[in-house]
Parts: structure tokens; sequence; C-alpha cells
């Protein structure tokens, strides 16, 4: 990665009716980064994937491409290549043509186009299954067809709109590990999609999180998380604790408040536990408080009891602030 | 779904009876086709190839077998242009009217064949002082043949999405590459099956064929009409009518078949 900016995007904006789907986003992208668009469904972050794409046409605002003006080309014209959520698979086409898809309408010989095709083929591990046709895949099998046919023609940019979205939760968290591995092989910047927050943390470098068509805070996954500037994006990625103490409002993480009694943290506070949500490696405490608000403790299964009273503590510097 | 006994088996017999009222003539037709008594007692006593070679032989038949058949193919032409083309516009584009469009392309199909008929007479002698012909017999039957066609793509172009094109181009296809190597091949099978219905309807039609032909020309339908009511012509009047039920029966089997094909397949899954 360097700090070469790849796409800028300056005051674009986008509506759908009445609907302000893009609200005047400016945005640099740089060469070789994985940044991922996260936010909740209709919060525009699609739309400007498609905008890159170029599916859709900006109402005003630019997207520049290595220094090229691109907003007004068809997607035919741009340097970029997009993985769709329902991948898009040529139905009546075998795998091995639908990788060489791209390269064939560039009109790269049949043996140059052929010989890269089998490489990509052999990069997401699908040797043996040139002639397959999409029907008769899997579905990750699918989702890494896709991958091949976009990459393939290496461009200067990928676009993944919800890749993950249609896996069930294991290939799913498999798929995360493989494609940031890619990502980091081919070294090709990644523009990734997506409303799964924990997705996002694992996976990118950068994260923009997207509501109501604007860009509420830009930055890396643990200075989003530990940091949020907003309420929104503070509920959005992970939960809070948001309480009021001596006058002041706070935020606290759960998995940061312990309910150890040797009292690992310089606040504390005392409470009974009202209920537990067993959640597999960790179960979520629900305290009621002396001050009287609830607060949430995500721990290790620890064996208390409804009823126990404790003391719960934390250190102020997990603390953070929100607008 | 379960039924009961009886009511599953009065199911059964009402199936049968329906069947058999709309299948049981048909066979006596083409029995009768082979049937070697001039006066058609029933039951057959002996069956001949006679009447078949008779038919075979006679000139006006094989000049309605062909304009029938002229007729329909170039209705089916038409129809597919046409059709394809109206599908194409209405379920990829947005514009004022739209709902309005599809609902007249589609209604020809349900209009009386008489009114269309007289509608499209009057309008080629009076308004366009044009005379019948093969030309008029073939705008009458694109009418109706245009809504298969027109059915049958909109149909395969809502369930193949925008997605497929939207790849394509990503890839660096323009609209044209992006027709003929993606849109196209997904669509032929739907184009095929809207095709043969078409045709199929086109060579069995009489009523619309009755107005907007002119004395020049007699399809395989008004041929039959023409010739029911002369006695000696009885025997070949049941083999063309046969003819004309195996000739019908095929597009539409075979367009049936490709239709369930690729919604069974899972192709667009």
């Amino acid at each position: 990665m360097s700090d070469a900016v790849i796409v800028s995007i300056r005051a674009l904006k986008r509506s759908f009716g009445e609907v302000r789907a893009v609200d005047d986003i400016d945005l640099d992208i740089r060469e070789g980064e994985f940044l991922t668009l996260l936010g909740p469904s209709g919060s525009g972050k699609t739309t400007v994937l498609r905008m890159i794409a170029g599916f859709e046409k900006p109402d005003s605002g630019t997207i520049t491409l290595a220094g090229k003006d691109v907003s007004q080309l068809p997607p035919y014209e741009r340097d970029v290549n997009t993985v769709f959520q329902d991948y898009a698979l040529f139905p009546h086409m075998n795998v091995l043509e639908n990788i060489e898809y791209g390269l064939r309408v560039k009109g790269v010989s049949k043996e140059e186009r052929r010989t890269q095709a089998l490489v990509a083929l052999k990069q997401i591990r699908l040797e043996g299954y040139e002639a397959r046709k999409p029907a008769q895949l899997s579905g990750g099998q699918r989702q890494r067809v896709a991958l091949a046919r976009a990459l393939v023609n290496k461009p200067s940019v990928l676009l993944l709109d919800e890749p993950l979205g249609a896996l069930d939760l294991k290939l799913r968290e498999q798929m995360q590990i493989e494609l940031k591995a890619l990502q980091r092989e081919v070294g090709i910047t990644f523009i990734f999609v997506t409303h799964d927050q924990e997705e996002a943390l694992t996976m990118s470098d950068r994260i923009a999180v997207f509501n109501h068509g604007k860009i509420e805070q830009l930055g890396a996954p643990r200075e989003i998380y530990e940091n949020p500037k907003s309420e929104f994006v503070s509920e959005f990625v992970g939960q809070t604790n948001r309480i009021e103490l001596d006058g002041k409002k706070i935020n606290i993480r759960p998995e940061f408040v312990s309910s150890a009694h040797s009292g690992a943290g310089d606040r504390s506070i005392k409470a009974t536990l009202r209920d537990e949500i067993f959640v597999g490696a960790t179960t979520r405490y629900l305290f009621d408080t002396e001050p009287g608000f609830s607060m949430i403790s995500t721990q290790p299964n620890n064996g208390l009891k409804i009823g126990d009273a404790v003391t719960l503590s934390w250190q102020r510097e997990k603390e953070f602030l929100v607008q | 779904m379960t039924i009961s006994r009886n009511a599953r088996l009065l199911l059964a017999s009402l199936l049968g009876v329906g069947l058999a009222f709309i299948y049981i003539p048909l066979t006596v037709v083409v029995i009768n086709s082979f049937n070697s008594s001039r006066t058609f007692s029933w039951p057959p006593q002996e069956f001949t190839t006679k009447w078949w070679t008779m038919a075979l032989d006679n000139t006006g038949v094989r000049e309605a077998l062909k304009w029938s058949i002229l007729a329909g193919l170039l209705a089916t032409a038409i129809a597919l242009v046409l059709g394809s083309s109206l599908a194409f516009a209405v379920s990829r584009y947005n514009f004022f009217g739209k709902e309005v469009i599809s609902l007249l392309v589609v209604l020809p199909i349900s209009l009386p064949g008489v009114v269309t008929g007289i509608a499209l007479n009057n309008a080629f002698t009076k308004q366009l002082g044009m005379s019948t012909g093969l030309l008029t017999v073939v705008i009458g039957h694109a009418t109706f043949c245009i809504v298969v066609v027109y059915n049958n793509a909109v149909a395969r172009l809502r369930r193949m999405g925008t997605s497929l094109q939207e790849a394509s181009m990503d890839l660096g296809a323009n609209g044209f590459t992006t027709f003929r190597l993606i849109t196209l091949p997904n669509m032929a099978s739907a184009l095929l099956a809207g095709g043969l219905l078409a045709f199929g309807l086109s060579f069995d039609e009489i009523v619309v064929t009755t107005f907007t032909a002119g004395p020049g020309i007699e399809t395989l339908p008004i041929w039959i009409y023409n010739n029911l009511f002369r006695p000696n012509q009885t025997p070949i009047v049941n083999v063309v009518a046969a003819t004309l039920v195996f000739i019908s029966i095929v597009p539409i089997y075979l367009s049936q078949r490709l239709s369930s094909d690729s919604s069974s397949g899972g192709r667009f899954s």
C-alpha cells in the first residue's frame, strides 16, 4: 500500500426520486488498500460502488480514477471490475469461458487468454472445474469464479458488492481470510461493500461508515471501533454501554467491563446480575447498577448466577466520547 | 396437499371426461382419414392410405399447404422481431405509458377474430387502398403472433434480471457485444418457444384469414371450410384435418418442452 490516491471522489451526489441516496461525499482511496464501505441497507454505500463501476451516473460531483475523470464514462471504458452480490456468472458459459470473457471482448488471442484464465483458475484453487457450468457449482465455488473472472483483467480497482452475503457463516469466515490474503498477493485496490461490521473490522485497512448517504467516519478498523466519532458509529460497529456518571456522558464497550472482584480498572460501580445471554465463546451479562441504569458486560462464562452482587469495573482510558 | 379418495376419483373422472370431449372427435377424424369406406361407416371395416395419396396429389391441397406455411413463417418472423423489441423496451426502460403499451400488445389475443378480421379488412381495402393477398394475411396473423413472442420474451427478460448485462459491460463489452454474447444466447430458447407457438397459431387460424385473404389465397383451414360440404371431397378433408392436427401439435409440444426446460433447469437461480 502506498499513499498515492487511485480513486478520488468529490462532492458526489445521487438521488432516487425524493431520496438522497448519496449526499455530497468526498473520499480518497489509496492505491493497494482494502477499503470497506460499511453501513445499513439504504445508506448509500452500494450506490457509491455502482457509480464507481459506471452502472449509475452521478447527479453531480466527480469520480477520478488514476487521475482521469471517469464520472461520465460507460462501465466498459473504466479500468475497474466488479464482483457482484449474486455473482452474475454467465449461465450459458462454462467456468473457463466465464473467466476468459473480459479478455475475449478486449480482443486477447485465444491461447493468451486461455493461459491467463488457467492461472486465475489455479489462484482460486478450482483446477479441473474448467468445463463446469455455473449451475453445477456450489455457492463458494461460484463466488471464487466471480472473483477470478474479475481479477484476470488486472483492473486497477476491484469492486466487491457484498460478495459474501449469500454464503453460510463458516464459509464466509473462511472466504474473509482468503479474500484478504488474495488482496495482499495481487496488490490491487479493493473496495468492499458490506453491512456486516465484523466482516469490515476483520478485512479492511480502512473503513468508511455510511449513514443516510453520508460518510459518518473514515478510519482504520481499530480507530473506528475504539474511537467512534458518533452515536451511530458506536452503535453500528459493536455494542456500547451509554451511561451517565458524575454528570458526564460516558461510553464503554461491554467487553471492557469486568465483574471480577479484584477490580481490574480505575472505574468501579456496584451492580447485581439481572440476566445472561449465552452466545458461545462468551456470555453477555446484563446488570442493574446501583445508580439505576443497566450495563452489559461481555465475558467468558464465569459462573455468575442471577441476583449475584458484584462490582463492575473498567479502565477510564477505554471510555470514549461521541458527538 | 392431500385429498380424500372420493375427491380424487371424482377429479380423475372429470379430467377423463374433459379430455375425452376434446380428443375423441379428433381421434375419429384421424382414424377416418384411413377409413376405406367412402361413407365413413363406423366402426371402420377396412383401412387404406388411398385418401392420403389422393390428398397429396390434389393441387388445391398442395397450394393451400404452401400458403399456410408461407404465411406462418412470415408472420412468425415479424412477430419475433417486433415482439422481442417490444419486450426489451418494456422490461429494460421506463417511459410514459409503459403499462398501457404492455396491455395493448397483449390485447389482440383476446379480441374476437371476427372483429380483428373485419377491422383489418376495412383498414387494408378502404383506408389504405391495398388489395388483399399474402401480405394482408401475414399482417393479420402477426397481430396475435406478436403476443406469444412478447409474453415469452418478457418472462425470460424478467427472470434474467439486469446483472448479467451489467457484468458483461463491467468486463469491457459494449452494448452490442453484450447483446450478442450474453442477452441473445440466454433469450434463445424463449424466442424459439415463442416462435413455434406463433407458427402454430398462424397455421390453424381461420377467422382473421377469411377477412384478410383475397380470392387468390386459400390456407389449409380455409380450404377445409370451402370443401367441407362437397360430398366427394370428404375423404380428402379428413386427411387435411388430420395433417393440421399433427402440424399444430408438434410446435406446441416443442415450445412447452423448451419453456419448461429452462424454468426447471435452474439456469438463472
